[in-house]
């Protein structure tokens, strides 16, 4: 694995953004050229401020006239050699579905923010939902494996981002940031690094870009232009690319790849926050904006000496099996406050040996930290 | 002489998969002698197809860089890599159904920005791999898997389509027409903006089957007799044009 530091494209030390805007930035520190999309809320201003900066820092931009064409053609895009995204919220997100379980099988390294709004449906574009997180994991139809990031601030807007860049060259695979509304627009201080380190992607001529894993079970990656005849196709194929539409072992063999890979490695994806664990009797799992409600009232119940205590998610796919289990063998209950009918919650279930409770709230709006605290006291 | 395109081709490959008839071999042939006639190295071109009969015409069989995408999505993946390496020529090259149809929003918007991509609509009037059902191209009254009692719907005309949207340059020829096509797809190569040429290539397995045409032979035939050059249809009158097509170069 091959990594370069170079500088950091905004001046390191503080600024001032919104969520939105820190995606933006965390994607051009990445390496970050090429930017596709649509406008939608909550997410339009990711689009807005590539659409400056990328002319700023010698990047193409391109205002498509959907989110399928955003979405493929940040595919083309990277197999012509470009770190590229797109940013879009939940219908847009529903639309881009065929495109992601086409970057999953041709093993196409990009990363989408998906924005999370109120849904099904419009439903409240304005408002704040965490509603997505299972289209994010099988949106697509087939078996394929993603890695999503969870934010929970302006900062990790910025951090996730790039890590998201490195994460999807490095496993050569279609990365999301879920943000939600109320980090999108938040705006928040961010310390911004003097340089940052980047995953470059392997390139071994003549090596089969679909097949033959590299160290990291992960296959060469070539670019159109650099006389590898490459042949791309979202049909299942071989190691070189040849479609294999009626041979049962090359199917099994490609999708099993594809899963195992992520699979594998999920030691060196999820990422967890512990506070206030070590002698807590309830946990509360918690990821993106929620996460910041549940710190408070665990901090509140800790204050009167009730031991609480909190395990936030960074990664929410592949998801923290192993953490959960751990959890759940220490804890008495867990209480999973969701900005969603559960979708979490199960997840958790499924590891943690101990009782876990789901508290769901659709309702357009955060929750609020209070509510939280009412819901553990009842499970002291 | 016979063999000196082998050279374009994938070396694992032996045989193409099109049905006995299918137009859709002339064309993969014109293409490359397009290509090679106006010299241009295969490491500098970039071949996009979606899905369907046509987009199998690049893809694995041309020995270069292929891009076989999603149904409808040919153009805006070409797009991308075109916008991002303006160095690649980038030829897309897909179906009627695939770029007209589920695709046909994003045919007009590339046209609209003119988009530095050459298209070739393979138009076979029907959906084929599918087994034949009607497409956006298919005439008022023929009959299609999904139209028993004739396709009450008009089809589009491609070219005015396409023309409308804003192209840099629109043509219409058919396969039974080889060398004013090989000229049609240098000529679209060599243009800067959106080029379009619409091929008009016969299936005889679904459309000719269902229409009437007993043989392949009888629908090249067909195709020979109603074709005409816009120089000649400007000499005929109405009634005499009918249900002739009009080929040529129209922007």
């Amino acid at each position: 694995m091959s990594t370069v530091t170079v500088q950091s494209l905004l001046p390191s030390g503080t600024h001032y953004l919104s969520g939105n805007e820190a995606v933006s930035e965390g994607a051009l520190a990445a390496g970050c050229r090429y930017y596709a999309g649509y406008p939608i809320t909550p997410s339009s201003e990711i689009m807005e401020r590539m659409a400056d900066r990328l002319d700023e820092v010698g990047g193409v931009f391109a205002q498509m006239e959907d989110e399928i064409a955003s979405i493929c053609s940040v595919i083309g895009a990277v197999w012509a050699g470009a770190r590229a995204m797109t940013a879009t919220s939940g219908p847009g997100f529903s639309l881009m579905q065929e495109a992601v379980g086409y970057a999953a099988l041709t093993e196409t390294p990009m990363v989408i923010a998906d924005i999370q709004r109120a849904g099904p449906g419009t439903g409240q574009a304005t408002r704040v939902a965490s509603g997505d997180h299972m289209q994010a994991r099988w949106g697509s139809h087939g078996d394929y494996q993603v890695i999503t990031y969870s934010p929970w601030s302006v900062q990790e807007m910025y951090d996730l981002t790039v890590e998201a860049f490195n994460q999807a060259d490095r496993f050569r695979v279609p990365v999301f940031v879920m943000g939600e509304e109320a980090v999108g627009h938040l705006r928040e201080q961010v310390e911004v690094p003097p340089q940052v380190t980047l995953f470059q992607r392997e390139k071994r001529a003549g090596a089969p870009p679909f097949g033959e894993a590299g160290p990291d079970g992960v296959p060469s990656m070539p670019s159109f232009g650099e006389g590898q005849n490459l042949l791309v196709t979202g049909s299942t194929h071989d190691a070189r690319g040849f479609r294999r539409t009626d041979d049962p072992g090359a199917h099994e063999r490609l999708v099993s790849r594809i899963n195992e890979k992520i699979i594998r490695a999920r030691g060196r994806i999820v990422r967890t926050e512990a506070h206030h664990l070590d002698d807590a009797r309830v946990a509360v799992v918690a990821y993106g904006f929620t996460a910041r409600s549940a710190l408070y009232a665990v901090r509140r119940l800790r204050k009167e000496g009730i031991r609480a205590g909190l395990l936030r998610l960074q990664t929410v796919w592949p998801f923290a099996k192993e953490e959960i289990r751990t959890l759940g063998r220490a804890m008495d209950r867990i209480l999973v406050p969701e900005m969603n009918r559960g979708q979490i919650a199960g997840e958790v279930l499924k590891s943690a040996d101990c009782e876990v409770v789901p508290f769901g709230q659709t309702n357009g709006e955060i929750i609020r930290p209070d509510r939280i605290e009412e819901q553990l006291r009842r499970l002291f | 002489m016979a063999r000196d395109l082998e050279a374009y081709l994938r070396a694992e490959l032996k045989a193409t998969p099109f049905c006995p008839g299918c137009g859709h071999g002339i064309l993969m042939n014109l293409i490359l002698r397009a290509v090679d006639g106006a010299g241009i190295p295969m490491e500098e071109m970039l071949f996009v197809s979606g899905i369907g009969c046509a987009a199998w015409i690049p893809s694995p069989h041309f020995r270069g860089d292929t891009l076989h995408t999603l149904h409808g999505r040919a153009i805006p993946f070409a797009a991308g890599a075109k916008l991002f390496n303006p160095a690649l020529r980038t030829l897309v090259i897909s179906g009627d159904g695939d770029l007209t149809s589920i695709g046909g929003n994003h045919l007009i918007h590339a046209a609209r920005r003119d988009t530095d991509l050459t298209v070739i609509c393979a138009n076979n009037q029907i959906y084929g791999m599918t087994g034949g059902q009607a497409a956006s191209t298919s005439p008022r009254g023929t009959f299609t898997a999904t139209t028993n009692r004739g396709n009450p719907h008009r089809p589009f005309d491609l070219c005015r389509l396409v023309r409308a949207a804003g192209a840099s340059s629109v043509a219409r020829y058919a396969v039974t027409q080889p060398l004013a096509l090989m000229e049609g797809i240098q000529r679209a190569l060599a243009v800067e903006g959106f080029s379009f040429l619409e091929v008009l290539s016969p299936c005889p397995t679904q459309f000719g089957r269902r229409n009437r045409f007993d043989t392949p032979a009888e629908m090249l035939r067909s195709l020979m007799e109603r074709c005409v050059t816009r120089e000649e249809a400007e000499q005929m009158e109405a009634e005499e044009l009918g249900d002739k097509i009009v080929t040529g170069e129209f922007v």
